[in-house]
């Protein structure tokens, strides 16, 4: 079986690798689809059972929706990816900036942020400047978006307000945009495969949310931060970041690194996208909201993309630059 | 041809800036007489009812233009009548004609419409009282059902003075229908009105 694996072409390889994928889809969803034929009668514990079955409905539903989207970029190439990502990085910071409240004064900034830093930086990352696509944001973005700010002539509350829209940039565009970018990293003798390593980070680090979040269910700790997340515990974020790492460094075959080094940027990239996700949820229990906008529910709409990919827009920059500096690329 | 595509298009680019989302509380979506009235904070509030509502409705709703204004180039005209299918009313008052008249015309043809009855667009929290001219209409009209609406955040969107909208979602709450009672007096109906619209800001 490896051995004709590792015979295919690359190509092949990845059209193999999403036949994996999707089939494994197609049978969770057949299987969720088959449980919830079942009659369950009318009592609280078959409330909660039909409430978890709509809850593992939504994630089958948004895992369909990303590999789909993966799938569309791999067949339409580099350009179609970038777009893809970009339009990720626009809801995600339409959501965050809906939830942190702005002033008329912020008008300029905002339209600086999404429709020219968000183009640019994805430029960037297109053209392959990878040493002014790292610093673009952290340091030109820095200083222009607070200068149109100031311009604006509005004094209340100035630095809280600058800090978040730097604060939405950052996570949504700058993180966001890191995940593209391992597209385009030139790994010697792993030429034309690097939508593995794409899938690779996404796989670990949903992986590790996933188990972390079963296991803070199952071990009942008491919560490290508990004002902040009430399902945050030590031992659950452990179990995590230790099966996303495992599972990196047993595929290590899909990327160009060895085992051990797999399993080292795993690691890196679950405990960054964990506590990445925990710091959002600090973000949003100062906004008062349990998260960024479940449908229906939410006066403002969101559709709480931005819950689904906190994560990896914390892991991608780690692992990207942690993978660029250790290779030398 | 050019009109249909010009409507998909700020469809499209509604919904990518504000999501506009349509949250049904009081009443369904439905295909009766109604008017929808709403709190009036920008001039992308009509555009963004008119999204909120299914497509069916859409075809059927007409939303209310100020003739001085949008008649002014023949783009602007083109815009309203092909694509909005607006109502066009005098806002100064000429030769002692009611401005309501072509609200009633529209009205007696079947029509839904989109009002605002503040009259302008305001920026404060809450709306301003209310003009008269919605009671007018429910008095004329006692079959026409009234749908409240709040329209959530498009200020952010386009802020007074600006010209490049921002990404910011928004939603449009419809709420329960209201009615107007037996000799109500037209204060006490307006007040009533609006408080309809500033309660469905919370729910």
């Amino acid at each position: 079986m490896n051995q004709f694996l590792i015979k295919l072409t690359a190509t092949q390889q990845i059209g193999a690798m999403f036949v994996l994928v999707f089939g494994a889809l197609v049978l969770a969803s057949v299987a969720a689809f088959l449980l919830s034929l079942r009659e369950r009668g009318d009592d609280a514990a078959a409330e909660a059972w039909r409430a978890n079955l709509s809850r593992v409905d939504g994630v089958l539903r948004t895992s369909w929706v990303m590999v789909f989207v993966f799938w569309v970029g791999w067949l339409s190439g580099d350009a179609t990816t970038l777009v893809l990502f970009a339009l990720v990085s626009f809801f995600a910071l339409r959501e965050f900036m809906t939830l942190s409240p702005t002033r008329r004064g912020d008008h300029r900034s905002l339209i600086l942020a999404f429709f020219i830093v968000l183009p640019i930086q994805y430029t960037l990352v297109g053209t392959k400047h990878f040493n002014l696509f790292t610093v673009f944001i952290p340091v030109y973005v820095f200083l222009a978006i607070p200068v149109v700010s100031a311009l604006a002539n509005d004094p209340a509350r100035f630095l809280e307000r600058n800090a978040k829209l730097q604060w939405g940039i950052m996570v949504c565009i700058y993180g966001m945009s890191h995940v593209p970018a391992l597209l385009l990293l030139n790994f010697p003798q792993f030429q034309n495969k690097s939508a593995f390593l794409v899938f690779f980070l996404v796989l670990v680090v949903q992986t590790c949310m996933v188990v972390q979040y079963l296991a803070s269910r199952k071990f009942k700790s008491a919560p490290a931060a508990p004002a902040i997340s009430q399902s945050f515990g030590w031992r659950s974020w452990w179990t995590g970041v230790l099966a996303g790492s495992v599972l990196g460094g047993l595929l290590a075959g899909l990327t160009p690194f060895a085992p051990g080094q797999a399993l080292a940027l795993s690691f890196l990239a679950c405990v960054a996208g964990s506590l990445g996700h925990l710091v959002m949820k600090a973000l949003k229990r100062d906004r008062g909201i349990p998260n960024w906008g479940s449908s229906g529910v939410s006066v403002t709409g969101a559709g709480g993309l931005l819950d689904r990919v906190d994560a990896l827009c914390f892991a991608a920059p780690i692992f990207f630059h942690s993978a660029r500096w250790y290779f030398g690329l | 041809m050019l009109a249909k595509l010009m409507s998909y298009f700020l469809l499209g680019l509604v919904r990518l800036l504000t999501g506009s989302q349509a949250r049904w509380h009081g009443c369904p979506p439905k295909a009766e007489q109604r008017i929808y009235f709403a709190n009036h904070q920008s001039h992308a509030d009509l555009i963004m009812i008119w999204a909120a509502l299914p497509k069916e409705l859409r075809s059927v709703t007409r939303p209310i233009a100020a003739r001085d204004y949008w008649t002014q180039t023949p783009f602007k005209k083109w815009i309203t009548t092909e694509v909005f299918n607006a109502i066009y009313v005098a806002r100064d008052k000429v030769d002692d004609q009611d401005p309501l008249a072509p609200l009633y015309d529209a009205l007696g043809n079947g029509d839904s419409i989109i009002l605002f009855p503040e009259g302008t667009r305001g920026y404060a929290d809450e709306p301003q009282s209310f003009k008269s001219g919605l009671y007018n209409l429910a008095l004329k009209f006692p079959d026409v059902v009234l749908v409240p609406a709040w329209i959530n955040n498009i200020q952010r969107v386009m802020p007074k003075g600006e010209v490049v909208p921002v990404p910011v979602l928004c939603s449009v709450t419809f709420g329960a229908p209201l009615q107007l009672g037996a000799g109500e007096d037209r204060r006490a109906f307006l007040d009533r009105a609006r408080q309809a619209v500033i309660a469905l800001r919370d729910v």
